[in-house]
């Protein structure tokens, strides 16, 4: 067999050629036409206009070429949907062929036409093969489920095929029931109606029965969807476990990664005294450690997760370090990963070990590696305190190998060092200041004027040192022109009598010469402070500082929670979450999969808050969003300009609910050209309060190393009902009773075609609570409760009228006139 | 799940391109080659995240296979389906070539068609797929109502890898025990990490669907004997003759044949074995490893323009056993002008190109010793950085299992068929070959 040959074809007259050869008579020819169809296709080139030629040679017995026709028309069918009708006819006769083989052939490839004319004439063959006495054709029709939902999710939901896929959970064969899990898990994600799985006891059960049969890949599809369920209590959670382990040897890592996640997250739930506490976690470490006897890449992903897991359950792994020592072969990005594992493994017990490695990464080849292992024996000093002092020597070592990066790294780690032990190591600032000359990366160069600055009293010549880097004063990066700024007064409030000069000259350079606000407005600061009172001056310039911390970039705890209930995912790879990089994700949690329709337009979308035109190449696209009861400010800041942008803040104007961040931006890195990052801001509503209009508008301050930039947005207001809004139902009486009818408003909402178990299903998951239901008339009546942040409660009734999209509401509130808006806004 | 799957040559043409989603259009394939095989630096990461898809690659020779997709999938499932596609086409048309996948693009489309379904992974054992993707259309056609539900109810079956019927006439099985040693020595001589990464392979030609038990010295289980007290395992492992009854396994996983909750309630190894040749477990030990040469190197550098370099290797076993294909790699500093060694057995040659001298032995027996010294000439440079002294590594093969892993049964029942375990010709071979194994110098 030499298909190459098709791959090789003549450019002129091609097309027309290939249609001659397409009606040949002879059956050989005109496979041989199709697969030059087919070859031509893969490279790329638009052989659509063939389309009634190849679908003629559709009629045929020869299975091979069916396929490959097959092939064909699920590219084209979507660019020539009428064409695509003349197909069908062939694939419902397929559909009830007496070999199993072709008649699953059929349903797959039908399901993979997306046209919507043939998925009307796909429901009944589909129908028929969810009940195939063949488990071959079940198995594939269950996946054709999941594609014909993809394409038509009324349709899916109309034609009742979510309970016959629900029934196939049960089936008798291990490969339908794990694709119907699949199939299922996926039509829930983006499914607004919730407990589509129905993980209940009994099916869970089921799945664990089938784990131990099916395919690799079906025990991956159920141990993801097992990791999705809720243990009622932990005898349940540890009965669960008992059954998964035994994954831990599957030779497959995924298999076993995902095993790894049942585990962590039915840890949470089992008592950490118990016996069976301890043995699981002894037996989480053995397979992770196997995991990086696999292959590069699983390697990578595996190391990734391990990062997260070590975070999580640092005891886990805490014996096993010598396991993520690099080899002198590993690709670089296994390299990277663990050395930043090694870095979270570090202790008291390892240190030397640890230290003796790093030395030897701190002489290799990638430049990278090199910082990255100069920087990890810093951060050793800073966490492991016994050990600062052989990592002092090692980076002096390191200094005296001349290599300019790698002294540079050292520089600036050796800064933090001094923060974090004062007064300790003073005596090596010698040895820094011999290679003055050789910095040239901003970095290095911030960390050593902030050393002399700081150091001024002990240095003889840190005048001369400094005055060295002001010659190029315009040319330094801002961080070095701050850095150096205050150095320089630094300098001045410890020796005032040589360096007055010194000191007019920075004065005059950041405050007149500049362009840069920053710059400028810390000069007149500085300027003003030292001209008016120097004895303050030198309690604000030269005030203690606090001690900086020992750990380093751990991930936040919240999302640390939200990426171990992803392991083996993703987003366990980039280590964010998956709305940071998948479109109209909701999250697999499936409360935060089902919020209510309207809302979810609300705010799943990310809008743009500050297009980049008017903010000089910044863009800030957002929403906010309420996860495990903190409010956050989900932000992706992306850099359209031609420079870097460092150097970032953000502030908001006093508003209604006097919501303020918590953290500051959390952006630490520079942001290259193009680049955009994720970012997660966690909220608070202990800020100042002024009442806004519209009542939920959010004024914000963003600035970076450019300017400073405004932009207002509009916070929904189901981010700040609470969760313990659900009143007694009592109290409830009296309130609803007590409440003057002049704070009531009606209102409709229009077009919702929800019972009122889901309605309330869907309240409670934006924490709207249903306090009671009541039949009357035939009418559903649902109370309802809310709290707000700021303590005001609101109460509600709805009524819901069967075969009426259109709902009644009424809602009563105790507050003043600020709720009436408020009331407005939540639907 | 995966919405896409490509393969591409070294020039970043397509060989394949086959989308299972609508969320990712032809410009994936466009933008998976301007960014990754071309790009300008190396690519950094096996993931890579291109306005918001994402593609994961694996590079076989050079061919580029990449999987596409715009969720959160599992990425451990994603790497994994990827090698088990390799898998699938070297089982069927050998290496994985620009060529040979030019030459078989039919069939790749016509696998990637049944193993992958709207980018979910299927049964991808070769042996099930090869009794109904021929590649001989019509013949398909002609198998009798039986034969095709034999086909699928293997395919979605509970023992996927095997198929019913399977005869021969002379029932044979043979075990291999491969091991990979993997050392880091620091120069004095002290193990920084070793391990030792083992692999079962079994190549069973055996009729019907036999039942297989495999057992080993491993020490949980045999503590567990121990404590019963039975005097005929003690004199068993006695004969086994390393003078170690029984090794600490410090984690295995199964070929999925093997029923994994049997084993983690017994731990015995029970299972119904594929037809042919495939892996049944591997495993990982740390302790008591028998390290089978040891490196001493003596490096010194004579002024700015000289190295001396002294490299001593020690074997380390029972004196009748020959170890082969000894390879020792000395690396040499990029300005090396010339090099002149000696070496008491074996040759030994500089090699210019990989910065190496690269000294083989073919046969060396237990407990010898043997040393190699080169005077290294090099070029005066004024490049301040210091020669960054890579590990010297070791290549080699031993007749034994370093781990000190023994095979103490492996007996098949096949109630059904006419022969009992004794009929049955077992072979059990152990070869530990070198890992990766360094000494630094």
């Amino acid at each position: 067999m030499t298909d190459s040959k098709y791959f090789t074809t003549n450019k002129k007259g091609e097309i027309f050629e290939l249609k001659a050869e397409l009606n040949n008579e002879k059956k050989e020819k005109r496979k041989e036409a199709v697969k030059k169809v087919i070859a031509a296709m893969t490279v790329g080139k638009d052989v659509s206009s063939l389309f009634p030629d190849v679908v003629n040679c559709m009629q045929t017995d020869n299975l091979e070429l069916k396929k490959l026709v097959y092939l064909y028309l699920m590219n084209y069918a979507k660019s020539q949907p009428d064409m695509a009708i003349m197909a069908v006819n062939s694939f419902v006769k397929d559909c009830e062929d007496p070999n199993p083989l072709i008649r699953a052939l059929a349903v797959r490839t039908m399901g993979c036409i997306r046209v919507d004319k043939i998925t009307e004439y796909l429901c009944e063959p589909l129908r028929k093969c969810l009940k195939d006495e063949d488990p071959y054709v079940r198995k594939t029709a269950a996946v054709c489920v999941a594609k014909l939902h993809d394409i038509n999710a009324q349709m899916v939901e109309d034609q009742g095929f979510l309970d016959s896929l629900r029934d196939l959970i049960a089936d008798s064969n291990p490969m339908v029931v794990a694709n119907a899990v699949a199939a299922l898990s996926e039509i829930s994600e983006s499914h607004p109606n919730s407990n589509l799985l129905d993980l209940n006891p009994q099916n869970i059960n089921k799945l664990l029965t089938a784990l131990n049969e099916c395919t690799e890949w079906g025990q991956i599809f159920i141990l993801d969807c097992l990791s999705n369920y809720n243990p009622k209590d932990e005898r349940e959670a540890q009965s669960i476990c008992e059954r998964v382990t035994p994954r831990l040897s599957h030779a497959n890592s995924a298999v076993v990664l995902s095993a790894v996640k049942v585990l962590m997250k039915f840890l949470e739930l089992l008592p950490k005294d118990s016996d069976y506490y301890g043995t699981l976690l002894k037996k989480l470490s053995p397979p992770l450690v196997t995991l990086l006897s696999g292959e590069p890449e699983v390697q990578y992903v595996a190391l990734r997760n391990i990062n997260l897991i070590v975070q999580k359950r640092p005891e886990i792994l805490k014996q096993e370090i010598k396991v993520f020592f690099v080899k002198y072969n590993d690709p670089i990005y296994v390299k990277l990963e663990k050395l930043d594992i090694m870095i979270r493994l570090a202790s008291q017990a390892n240190i030397a070990q640890v230290l003796a490695e790093l030395k030897e990464y701190a002489t290799e080849v990638d430049v990278d590696f090199v910082r990255k292992a100069v920087r990890a024996i810093g951060r050793c000093a800073i966490k492991v305190e016994q050990s600062a002092e052989r990592c002092v020597s090692t980076l002096l070592d390191l200094i005296q190998t001349k290599v300019n990066y790698v002294v540079q790294e050292a520089i600036v780690v050796i800064r933090d060092i001094f923060r974090k032990y004062p007064n300790k190591y003073e005596s090596i600032i010698a040895t820094l200041c011999e290679n003055l000359d050789s910095l040239d990366e901003p970095d290095a160069r911030a960390a050593m004027i902030w050393i002399v600055g700081e150091y001024a009293e002990r240095i003889d010549n840190a005048d001369e040192l400094l005055e060295s880097f002001l010659e190029g004063f315009h040319d330094e990066s801002t961080q070095v022109q701050l850095t150096l700024l205050t150095a320089i007064v630094k300098l001045f409030l410890k020796k005032p009598s040589e360096t007055q000069e010194l000191v007019q000259q920075v004065l005059s350079l950041a405050t007149q010469d500049s362009d840069n606000p920053d710059l400028r407005d810390r000069g007149y600061i500085y300027w003003r402070l030292l001209s008016t009172d120097p004895v303050t001056a030198k309690e604000v310039v030269l005030s203690e500082k606090p001690l900086i911390s020992e750990e380093t970039d751990l991930i936040e705890p919240t999302l640390l929670d939200e990426l171990i209930c992803h392991i083996g995912s993703l987003a366990s790879v980039y280590h964010k979450p998956p709305n940071a990089f998948v479109e109209g994700s909701h999250g697999i949690h499936q409360h935060s999969a089902d919020q209510f329709a309207i809302m979810k337009q609300y705010f799943s979308v990310l809008q743009v808050w500050l297009p980049a035109t008017k903010a000089k190449g910044l863009e800030i696209a957002g929403t906010f969003s309420r996860r495990q009861g903190h409010m956050y400010m989900d932000m992706t800041f992306i850099n359209k300009a031609l420079q870097h942008m460092t150097d970032f803040a953000i502030q908001f104007n006093k508003n209604s609910f006097g919501v303020i961040p918590t953290t500051p931006l959390p952006i630490h890195t520079p942001l290259m050209p193009n680049q955009s990052i994720d970012i997660s801001l966690p909220l608070s509503t202990i800020g100042p309060v002024m009442k806004m209009d519209p009542l939920n508008n959010l004024q914000v301050a963003v600035k970076n190393i450019i300017d400073v930039f405004y932009f207002s947005c509009l916070i929904p207001l189901n981010i700040f009902f609470v969760e313990d809004g659900k009143m007694e139902r009592q109290v409830f009486l009296v309130t609803w009773k007590d409440i003057p009818n002049e704070n009531e408003l009606q209102y409709q909402i229009k077009e919702c075609h929800l019972n009122a178990d889901t309605v309330s299903g869907k309240l409670q998951n934006n924490n709207i609570f249903t306090i009671a239901k009541r039949n009357v008339e035939g009418q559903d009546m649902l109370y309802q409760s809310l709290k707000l942040t700021n303590g005001i409660w609101i109460l509600a009734e709805l009524r819901i009228q069967p075969g009426n999209p259109n709902y009644t509401g009424k809602k009563k509130t105790n507050a003043t006139a600020f709720s009436y808006k408020l009331m407005v806004h939540i639907f | 799940m995966i919405g896409g799957l490509f393969i591409y040559n070294h020039k970043g043409e397509v060989l394949i391109s086959r989308v299972y989603r609508d969320d990712i259009g032809r410009n994936a394939v466009d933008a998976f080659r301007v960014n990754v095989i071309h790009a300008r630096q190396q690519v950094r990461s096996p993931v890579t995240n291109i306005a918001r898809t994402s593609f994961f690659h694996v590079k076989r020779s050079n061919i580029w296979l990449a999987a596409v997709t715009k969720q959160n999938v599992n990425a451990a499932m994603v790497f994994e389906f990827l090698y088990k596609m390799c898998d699938v086409m070297t089982a069927y048309f050998g290496k994985i070539s620009e060529e040979n996948i030019k030459n078989n693009f039919v069939l790749i489309y016509e696998l990637l068609d049944e193993i992958l379904d709207f980018g979910y992974p299927q049964n991808s054992e070769t042996g099930a797929l090869k009794t109904f993707i021929t590649q001989q259309g019509i013949k398909s056609q002609h198998h009798t109502k039986e034969e095709q539900s034999q086909i699928t109810s293997q395919v979605t079956g509970q023992i996927g890898w095997r198929r019913e019927g399977i005869k021969y006439r002379r029932n044979e099985l043979f075990l291999d025990v491969l091991e990979s040693v993997n050392l880091l020595m620091s120069p004095q001589g002290q193990v920084l990490s070793a391990h030792v990464s083992g692999r079962v392979v079994m190549k069973s030609y055996l009729s019907g669907m036999p039942e297989c038990k495999f057992g080993m010295n491993d020490k949980i289980v045999i503590d567990k004997q121990g404590k019963g007290g039975t005097a005929d395992d003690a004199g068993k492992s006695e004969l086994g003759g390393s003078g170690k009854q029984s090794i600490a396994i410090d984690d295995c996983t199964f070929h999925q044949c093997v029923r994994l909750s049997k084993f983690d309630s017994e731990r015995s190894i029970s299972f119904i074995p594929p037809d042919g040749e495939y892996e049944l477990m591997r495993y990982r030990t740390t302790k008591d490893i028998i390290l089978p040469f040891r490196v001493i190197p003596l490096v010194r550098e004579v002024g700015r323009t000289k190295l001396e370099v002294k490299v001593v290797i020690k074997s380390n076993f029972k004196p009748s056993l020959l170890a082969q294909k000894i390879e020792v790699r000395i690396p040499t500093p990029l300005n090396t002008s010339g090099v002149q060694v000696i070496c008491m057995k074996g040759k030994a040659k500089y090699k210019a190109s990989e910065n190496a001298i690269v000294w083989k032995i073919k046969r060396m027996a237990g407990m010898k010793e043997s040393q190699i010294s080169a005077e290294i000439e090099l070029l005066p440079t004024n490049d301040k950085k210091k020669w960054a002294r890579p590990p010297i590594s070791m290549n080699f093969e031993v007749p034994f299992a370093p781990s000190g892993l023994k095979v103490r049964y492996l007996k098949v029942f096949e109630p059904k068929l006419n022969y009992s375990d004794h009929d049955v010709i077992k072979w059990v071979r152990y070869i530990g070959r070198s890992g990766i194994y360094e000494t630094r110098c």
